[in-house]
């Protein structure tokens, strides 16, 4: 995890990009044109109050929702988007979609189906997968994330912690190439947070690329590269966790720090 | 006059009784599942986003579940013959006939089920599909799909045993199904109570075992890995709470 910070910013591979975010919802502009980028093993936390547009560019990340104007860059091509920059069809998004993983604040299992079967599904439809090594590799990264032994249960049967532990293995078990958080742990009993948070620590470690959504300022502090912090529809400031959090350039990232302190 | 429970057991064994019970089941099984895909193509089109397709599900509702199914089934049977002549034919049957009248006018009760079930499913749950890849296809029949039959399935037993019952209108198109056999034996015998009885008695049979294939049907949606004596609880109780 130290090493990427050692690393030399320039040599960093952006995985994710987006330039010029818009986005409005009905007469309420939620993105007012945002470029943000996370390069390969980085763990960018993204802070904000409810509505400053941080979840939105998640989605709009995701591919989960179309953009007014802008664009989404992965890996190096604009996603979503055909050779003359017309939006492509659902079936050419979902391709897209299979390689970012996406975890929700309310994790979103497949309640009919079993905690395998939520984990084998869309590796069987979309990775065309056979069942037995479909099945091989949900146990593996079930294992993982501390459920293996719940492989049979259904999503009504576990606490909410135990759920996002599978919403994230679900995901995983996809090998995307970055995953992204909505707030994962809001909407989680106190006691549940750590085990999620502790998950996805290690999966930092392990040097995922990430994008997290959260209003917890003590992973942000510990395992964020960058930290940022949305306001109003735009991206007011970001810097490596150190310097967030002591030395802020913007009155309003001084504003958001004084109170959630 | 008594109620003759030689005749009443007679009519409940006989060949006839039994074959228009078969064929009231058989009646109501195929209008039901013909139904069911009616209503779920108008409950899809009642939920699109084309405006035409809804604006047709919505005639498609309104006019079918307007008109009295015993008069669907006199306009199928006497008079659609009338107007297209390729109807009367032999081919065109009272079964048939009746087929066609139940399943219609079901299906528009069925679209609305369907549609009230298809938006019951929480739209996280095609959030997720979606944001895994799943083409939208694969999205409603992998995910979405069985999620709402679990929703409608009790209305949908309710209407299949509705059903069952309705099949007793197609005794108006001379369909020897229970109810037109029932009748005919009663035209000359004039021994109601006994052939009634026998009809009755074949209806709530029929019925009880629908019930118990829809108990059956519904235990498999459940989803849950355990009986609910041995599943463990998931609520957890904080620590300083317990006690209390």
């Amino acid at each position: 995890m130290s090493e990427t910070t050692t690393t030399p910013r320039q040599t960093v591979k952006t995985v994710l990009e987006v330039r010029n975010l818009h986005k409005t919802y009905g007469n309420q502009e939620v993105l007012k044109g945002v470029d943000f980028t996370v390069g390969s093993g980085e763990v960018k936390v993204v802070l904000g109050r409810s509505g400053s547009g941080k979840s939105t560019m998640l989605r709009l990340m995701a591919l989960l929702e179309p953009l007014d104007a802008g664009e989404v860059i992965f890996k190096g091509k604009r996603i979503g988007v055909d050779a003359n920059n017309r939006p492509v069809r659902e079936r050419a998004l979902a391709r897209q979609r299979s390689e970012i993983g996406m975890v929700f604040q309310r994790f979103n299992l497949f309640s009919h189906l079993t905690v395998m079967q939520n984990v084998t599904l869309a590796q069987r439809l979309t990775r065309k997968a056979g069942a037995a090594e479909a099945k091989a590799r949900a146990a593996e990264m079930l294992d993982r994330v501390g459920l293996g032994s719940h492989l049979h249960h259904f999503p009504s049967e576990l606490s909410g912690g135990q759920q996002q532990r599978v919403a994230i293995a679900r995901a995983l078990v996809l090998n995307p190439s970055v995953m992204l958080f909505d707030e994962p742990t809001s909407a989680l009993d106190p006691e549940l947070v750590n085990d999620v948070l502790a998950v996805m620590e290690q999966l930092a470690a392990d040097g995922m690329t990430m994008v997290v959504v959260t209003h917890e300022m003590s992973f942000a502090r510990r395992v964020g590269t960058d930290v940022a912090l949305f306001d109003q529809g735009v991206l007011v400031e970001q810097a490596p966790p150190e310097e967030f959090f002591t030395n802020p350039q913007q009155e309003r990232t001084r504003n958001f720090l004084r109170h959630i302190h | 006059m008594d109620f003759d429970q030689s005749i009443f057991l007679q009519a409940l064994t006989s060949k006839e009784f039994l074959s228009g019970a078969v064929l009231s089941l058989e009646l109501a099984a195929v209008s039901q599942v013909a139904a069911t895909l009616i209503g779920l193509f108008v409950a899809l089109a009642g939920i699109s986003k084309s405006k035409t397709l809804r604006s047709l599900a919505w005639a498609y509702v309104w006019f079918f579940r307007s008109v009295p199914t015993l008069l669907l089934l006199l306009i199928v049977w006497n008079a659609a013959p009338q107007i297209i002549p390729a109807l009367r034919d032999n081919w065109y049957s009272p079964f048939l006939a009746g087929f066609v009248g139940l399943s219609v006018v079901e299906g528009a009760f069925m679209a609305e089920i369907l549609r009230s079930a298809l938006l019951s499913v929480d739209s996280g749950q095609k959030l997720a599909a979606r944001a895994l890849g799943l083409t939208p296809a694969q999205t409603f029949l992998r995910v979405e799909l069985p999620q709402a039959i679990k929703v409608a399935l009790p209305p949908t037993g309710n209407e299949f045993i509705g059903m069952i019952k309705y099949t007793s209108l197609a005794s108006v198109i001379s369909l020897q199904e229970l109810m037109t056999t029932a009748q005919v034996q009663v035209a000359t015998t004039f021994r109601y109570a006994e052939f009634y009885t026998a009809a009755l008695v074949y209806y709530l049979v029929i019925v009880s075992a629908v019930m118990v294939l829809q108990h059956q049907v519904e235990k498999r949606y459940r989803w849950v890995s355990l009986p609910a004596k041995t599943r463990p609880r998931v609520e957890r109780v904080p620590a300083t709470l317990k006690g209390l």
